[in-house]
């Protein structure tokens, strides 16, 4: 395992260097919140963020992605043919994602690459991009990562995952592609390995034991889903929803997308952007049937799709990495926290 | 404010117990500071649940439509100047009947600006209580002691109507009703800017907007079965991150509020990404303000502007 010690004095210099191959990702201030945005011209990474209020998942997946273009003029051979959009799959780098930001792109992936189906436009994306995490020294009051199987030093989807040390970043260099951003950042001062795993594995369990919040997931796997379905309780969850997709687009796991024509004089583009399962529209039928037309069975099936529907088919755990941003964005403060310690210890009532 | 609480209780314990109301309609604590969340109260042990502070910034009258399962329910709802407004408008506008609800009225204090809190914090607030007009917000690395007055929401720094303009009860006794000599110092200066100024303040204002329509959802006179930004046949409008659709549905909803949004400030207050929604609505009201002397939601008995003809119109083109 490599480790490399950054000064922070040369922070900026490395991330310049970085810029002659890929294009930067990272935290930055807006009005009152941090977002993560393009890093354009010489705007560095905002390193000292304590959370951002979108997660990086628009970096591989935005929110509206154009797929396929043709053309309506007749006089064009391939007219009505729609054909694949030159997407820029130049190498890119997103610097300071959090580890279970990290994760949940890793959690993405499992839907967007599988064996059967290979979405071109996330695959593409996604091998275009190295992660260099920033471990979290001290996890905010809302973050319950360690409960997900994330946690603020865990490493799962990071190239690079990097320790805050006041004055310097110690850096684990987790994979090839996370060595080759390094040595062209020019970072290349090596740091001891034994004396490195040792600083991390102190910094990683203070962190951890700093965290507050937690959740119990043990028991959601022997549920049935039938059980869970007709538990007692979704209408209460479900109250207070105003069927907004704040939950859903500030999610760092939230996959779905929806697809639209549209044409501009001559120029038709197929494009696909976030949708949610929040919205009636999202499942309406042609015929104007609803399969989810109430609130409460909306509610229920982003908890269950979370929860259980994806335990159950990918048997990695849940589809929640523990950020804390839907509990906090919710216009009405539906907390999926209790909902899911809910679910796991809802036993049914004979 | 805080010994209001009491008072909802017991109004509400007597609702349910003499089955004059099927639920009572309410705000309930949140799990995280500042946070409340709307709750229908259907039994006497849940009467506890409810509570009224100055984080109960959504708006309540919302909740009435999807609330009346039927024609002879009838439910209770807590209601502060801007709900009751909202009430009325729901009755004035056909949405529900004054005998399916009763109102437990709230003269409020105004409701505390979250964001601006927020901002005083480099790190995430933990704790939150208020006495008076003291609030004491906590974070990790520091206590701040703050006067409410000083965080009100924009909205409720600038109400004239903080008591309910119609209710069956009052949870506590009438306040004093702010007067302003101007009461749209905002709209004055976004008016005060060329053309070029007010296009940039627009766009920059709605250039987070992740249009997941929490706005529209919060807010209580956005009812329509199926809002036009829904509409697939015919599409209005597209529905991706397009400036112009994005700005088509902030502007074209706050004209279908003109005439009839109450200033409750529910859609700012449940924007994820802090954008100030009410600077579209804002000058809608000041010009009814100014045209008609209308206000919303404050009469029962008047219609609103835009659904009235009159003869006497001064002016020539409607003739």
């Amino acid at each position: 395992m490599k480790f490399i010690t950054i000064d922070k004095k040369d922070w900026a210099k490395g991330i310049e260097n970085s810029r002659e191959t890929y294009r930067l990702f990272g935290p930055v201030k807006d009005k009152n919140g941090f977002l993560i945005k393009s890093l354009e011209d010489d705007i560095l990474p905002d390193m000292d963020y304590h959370d951002s209020v979108m997660s990086a998942k628009s970096v591989l997946f935005p929110q509206t992605e154009k797929m396929l273009k043709t053309t309506l003029d007749e006089s064009q051979e391939d007219h009505h043919i729609m054909k694949r959009v030159e997407t820029d799959t130049s190498l890119r780098a997103v610097v300071g994602i959090r580890p279970y930001d990290a994760k949940a792109i890793e959690i993405v992936n499992l839907n967007f690459d599988t064996e059967d189906y290979r979405d071109p436009y996330w695959c593409d994306a996604y091998k275009a991009t190295t992660f260099i995490g920033l471990g979290i020294n001290k996890p905010g009051p809302f973050d319950f990562s360690t409960s997900t199987g994330s946690g603020p030093f865990s490493e799962e989807g990071l190239d690079v995952l990097l320790a805050d040390l006041d004055d310097k970043y110690l850096a684990k260099v987790l994979t090839d592609k996370g060595d080759t951003f390094m040595a062209t950042c020019r970072f290349e001062k090596v740091a001891d390995e034994k004396e490195s795993l040792a600083l991390f594995d102190i910094l990683r369990k203070e962190a951890e034991n700093n965290i507050v919040s937690k959740i119990d997931t043990d028991k959601l796997k022997e549920k049935t889903i039938l059980d869970l379905h007709e538990a007692p309780f979704w209408d209460d969850i479900a109250f207070s929803c105003i069927n907004c997709g704040t939950c859903t687009f500030v999610c760092p796991t939230c996959w779905c997308f929806d697809i639209q024509d549209e044409t501009k004089r001559q120029s038709s583009f197929r494009i696909r952007n976030w949708d949610t399962c929040m919205s009636p529209m999202f499942t309406i039928h042609a015929t104007g049937h609803n399969p989810r037309d109430t609130k409460t069975q909306r509610v229920r099936q982003r908890f269950m799709h979370k929860l259980k529907y994806f335990l159950d088919k990918y048997d990695q755990g849940i589809m929640c990495v523990g950020c804390g941003r839907c509990v906090k964005s919710c216009p009405v403060n539906i907390d999926i926290r209790e909902v899911c310690n809910m679910m796991n210890s809802y036993e049914k009532q004979e | 404010m805080n010994t209001c609480i009491n008072k909802i209780r017991e109004l509400s314990l007597e609702l349910l117990e003499k089955g004059e109301v099927e639920k009572v309609i309410g705000f309930a604590n949140g799990t995280i500071p500042m946070a409340t969340s709307p709750i229908a109260v259907t039994s006497k042990q849940d009467i506890e649940k409810l509570v009224f502070n100055s984080t109960c910034g959504l708006n309540l009258a919302n909740y009435l439509k999807q609330s009346l399962k039927n024609q002879k329910s009838k439910i209770a709802v807590i209601a502060k100047g801007c709900d009751a407004r909202n009430i009325v408008t729901h009755i004035t506008e056909n949405q529900v009947r004054r005998n399916q609800v009763y109102i437990i009225g709230v003269p409020c204090n105004g409701m505390i600006d979250k964001v601006k809190i927020a901002s005083l914090f480099d790190d995430e607030i933990t704790s939150f209580s208020e006495d008076g007009d003291t609030l004491t917000v906590k974070s990790s690395l520091k206590e701040e002691q703050l006067s409410k007055k000083d965080y009100l929401r924009e909205n409720c720094s600038l109400c004239m109507h903080r008591n309910p303009a119609i209710y069956d009860a009052l949870a506590a006794d009438l306040v004093e009703e702010q007067t302003f000599d101007n009461p749209y110092p905002d709209v004055d200066k976004i008016e005060a800017m060329d053309s070029d100024t007010k296009w940039q303040y627009f766009s920059d204002l709605t250039k987070n907007c992740i249009r997941c329509y929490a706005c529209r959802n919060a807010c209580p006179i956005c009812y329509c079965p199926t809002c036009f930004v829904d509409e697939s046949g015919p599409q209005w409008v597209g529905k991706g991150q397009n400036k112009t659709d994005v700005d088509t549905f902030h502007f074209l909803r706050a004209f279908h509020c003109a005439g009839r949004c109450t200033d409750c400030g529910a859609c700012v207050e449940a924007c994820p990404m802090d954008i100030n929604v009410r600077a579209f609505t804002r000058k809608l009201n000041k010009d009814s303000f100014e045209m008609f002397g209308w206000e919303a939601g404050l009469s029962l008995s008047k219609r609103p502007p835009l659904d009235t003809y009159n003869p006497d119109d001064p002016d020539d083109f409607i003739k």
